[in-house]
């Protein structure tokens, strides 16, 4: 298996969309020492037993997929944050929704990479749900904001194939920039 | 280039629309969804959507709504895809790489015939055989 941190990212922001959560928020903070991640969402929380439960590997809240004794998203973040000396923290009250922060150590080699930016910011501003979301992508100094609703207002919508192409060349010109070497 | 910013991406959408509006009118049913659970992301997903927007592109489908889901039940198959279009039974196509992606918008969207290969939920068998004209491994 071969995850990224950007899985990560948009495993833990996935729960909070599919939770029900309608304003989200994330934060991504790139630096020379880490990567630091909040993802905060207004979904209906958990209380402590079930918080201890979400990083349990064999444990699902079993709202998508009745069936289904497996939920792996925390449990694989969980393990990884312990492996290469990170941190993991899970805010969450019932009723009033539940913030995830995780840093990563860049220098430890198996922290994972970071993946494709771009792509991931694209596919949490897509889902087919009714939701707000601020992502806030910085590295080194700078960096860019992006709102859902912004974003689709610019392009009028953001269904079609279309659209998302667009909007994945936005995300990598303005990640390209954050990239960039100063002349 | 420099940043971009939300302008100049509002000037782009308007540049494109013009040059596509007379060229896809006709696309605006079909809906592509692509299962971005975990294991669809641990599988490939995110790559295999970038394959379905770069094709649609190239085949100036742009009207084609392509949509993402959690999982669509079949981890063991990830990438999951479900292609509903008119005139076509509702299909999810499993092991969906990037290839496979764009042999879906050039076989099934565009020539209105099925993967069968990649087949794994609907349609049934009798479904295939009595709605959809022709089939193609």
């Amino acid at each position: 298996m071969h995850y990224t941190l950007c899985d990560f990212i948009l495993d833990v922001f996935q729960n909070g969309v599919e939770a029900g959560g309608t304003e989200l928020a994330v934060a991504i903070r790139e630096e020379d020492s880490e990567v630091a991640v909040m993802v905060t969402d207004n979904g209906p929380g958990m209380d402590e037993r079930e918080k201890q439960r979400a990083i349990d590997p064999f444990y699902t809240a079993g709202g998508k997929h009745p069936e289904r004794r497996v939920g792996l998203g925390l449990p694989f973040l969980a393990a990884c944050a312990e492996h290469v000396g990170g941190s993991l923290n899970i805010d969450t009250a019932p009723g009033i929704g539940t913030t995830v922060q995780f840093s990563l150590p860049t220098a430890c080699v198996d922290t994972p990479p970071l993946g494709d930016m771009a792509g991931t910011i694209r596919v949490m501003m897509c889902y087919d749900r009714r939701y707000e979301v601020t992502v806030e992508r910085s590295r080194a100094g700078r960096g860019y904001v992006v709102r859902r609703t912004d974003l689709a207002e610019a392009l009028g919508e953001l269904e079609s194939a279309g659209s998302q192409t667009l909007l994945r060349d936005y995300l990598e010109q303005n990640e390209r920039e954050l990239h960039r070497t100063e002349d | 280039m420099g940043k971009m910013t939300l302008e100049d991406l509002k000037k782009l959408r308007e540049e494109k629309r013009r040059d596509l509006q007379m060229r896809d009118t006709e696309n605006k049913n079909i809906q592509i969804i692509v299962g971005m659970g975990t294991s669809g992301i641990a599988a490939g997903a995110k790559q295999t959507l970038d394959a379905f927007l770069d094709e649609l592109s190239d085949q100036n489908l742009t009207n084609v709504a392509v949509k993402q889901t959690g999982s669509l039940g079949l981890d063991h198959a990830e990438p999951t895809v479900e292609v509903i279009m008119p005139d076509m039974p509702r299909v999810i196509y499993g092991r969906v790489d990037a290839e496979v992606a764009r042999k879906i918008v050039r076989k099934h969207i565009i020539g209105k015939a099925l993967l069968n290969g990649h087949i794994f939920d609907r349609p049934a068998a009798d479904i295939v055989q009595g709605k959809s004209g022709k089939t193609e491994a």
